[in-house]
């Protein structure tokens, strides 16, 4: 599976404006480069990110090709309770990737 | 015969070129201060660096047996972050079986074919530059520390050679950008003093992670001159070199750069 990597606050205060950041290997091929032989190489991007805290969604981004590789996205949210934020990523050929951190809000 | 713009344009910029001098500790800077605001903050927070993706492959790699002596990094070297620590600084080394200075890569790759028995890994992929970004890891901060011995000096000599002397189609040198122009722009780049304390590193312009020698090679190329194959000793005098003139600057691997 794809190496992520998420940096998100293990602890908080109720009502803190936290900042998540996300970062995944992925090679978001465009579709709109020739190979060596003069043939497009195969589009092959993350298309969807989901961000979840405690099952509700809280962000969520449409990629496309001009994204550069290795896609670095950053949001904000509220830590209201204690729990678990989960991210999914979802691309070309079946691409899928999930991670999952927790955070004690006090 | 016309010649191409390029050429023009590039004697533009170096019209006043002095003769080329060693630039003096205090005023070496290395390629991150030319960049802009947001490619520091890129390499400044290793979660936002995309070569800690690499780095964290290179964790699982270095503890996974391979070749036929079924062997792992770790089972000879231990904990890379104690027993690598200040070794990517100090290299290119002299190899004695060799006789000649080798660069991190070849290191690696020695390991790979006569401690593990498994094959070498290719230059710039995944795997080597994955190990070369972990190892190098290990020595950031720490000043570059090229041994000038009696053993190293040919070899040091000829990577100075390579980078003062002109050579390709636009009868640059080295020199003439890097130490002469540097804080200059050409095209819409900065010229940096062409340090090479960060590699390897992930370069926004590659989309990926790269080695020290491709970065030489696009130099070369960008001079119209050879630019040698991944491995040959050219290139490895020429880091050797560089990793001289960088001496006692802090290891920044694996940064960022435009
Ligand atoms: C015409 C000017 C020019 C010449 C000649 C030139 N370079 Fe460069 N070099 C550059 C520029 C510009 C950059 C920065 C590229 C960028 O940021 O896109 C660079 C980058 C570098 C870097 C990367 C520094 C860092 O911070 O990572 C190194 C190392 C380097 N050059 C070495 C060399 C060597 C060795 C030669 C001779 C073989 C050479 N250059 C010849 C213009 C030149
Ligand atoms: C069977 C034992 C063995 C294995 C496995 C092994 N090495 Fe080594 N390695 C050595 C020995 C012995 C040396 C020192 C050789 C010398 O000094 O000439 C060395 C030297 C090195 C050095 C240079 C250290 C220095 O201080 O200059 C590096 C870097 C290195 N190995 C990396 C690796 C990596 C990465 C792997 C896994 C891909 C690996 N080694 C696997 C035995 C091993």
């Amino acid at each position: 599976m794809a190496r992520a990597l998420i940096n998100a606050p293990a602890k908080a205060k109720r009502g803190e404006v936290i900042e998540i950041k996300t970062l995944i290997s992925h090679i978001m091929e465009t579709g709109f480069r020739p190979d060596s032989t003069g043939k497009p190489v195969p589009r092959d991007i993350i298309t969807e990110f989901i961000c979840k805290y405690n099952g509700e969604e809280i962000f969520r981004a449409e990629l496309f090709p001009a994204i550069a590789a290795n896609p670095f996205l950053t949001f904000f949210t509220v830590a209201d309770e204690t729990g678990t934020l989960n991210f999914e990523w979802i691309g070309d050929n079946g691409f899928t990737a999930t991670e999952s951190v927790n955070i004690t809000v006090e | 015969m016309t010649r191409p713009a390029a050429v023009l344009f590039v004697i533009a910029v170096l019209g006043a070129a002095a003769a080329a001098a060693d630039i003096p500790l205090a005023e070496r800077k290395s390629g991150y201060e030319f960049m802009a605001r947001e490619t520091r903050a890129m390499q400044d927070d290793d979660s936002a660096n995309p070569a800690t993706l690499w780095v964290l492959d290179a964790e699982t790699l270095w503890q996974r047996k391979e070749g036929s002596a079924g062997k792992s990094c770790a089972d000879c070297h231990g904990d890379a972050r104690t027993n690598m620590r200040g070794v990517a600084a100090r290299y290119p080394a002299f190899n004695e079986a060799r006789g000649r200075p080798i660069d991190l890569e070849q290191r690696v790759n020695i390991c790979r074919t006569e401690q593990q028995r498994a094959t070498p890994l290719a230059f710039e992929s995944k795997e080597l530059l994955a190990l070369t970004a972990y190892v190098g890891q290990q020595s950031r901060g720490m000043p570059i520390d090229i041994a000038n011995d009696a053993h190293i000096r040919p070899f040091l000599e000829a990577g100075r050679v390579m980078f003062t002397e002109r050579q390709g189609q636009l009868n640059l040198s080295c020199a003439q950008c890097h130490d002469d122009n540097w804080g200059q722009k050409l095209a819409g780049a900065a010229i940096p003093q062409g340090h090479p304390t960060g590699y390897p590193l992930y370069r926004l312009e590659w989309q990926t992670l790269g080695s020290l020698q491709r970065r030489l090679r696009n130099c070369l190329f960008g001079m119209r001159a050879v630019s040698y194959p991944y491995g040959a000793s050219e290139l490895v005098d020429l880091e050797l070199y560089l990793m001289w003139r960088a001496r006692g600057m802090p290891v920044e691997t694996p940064a960022v750069r435009p």
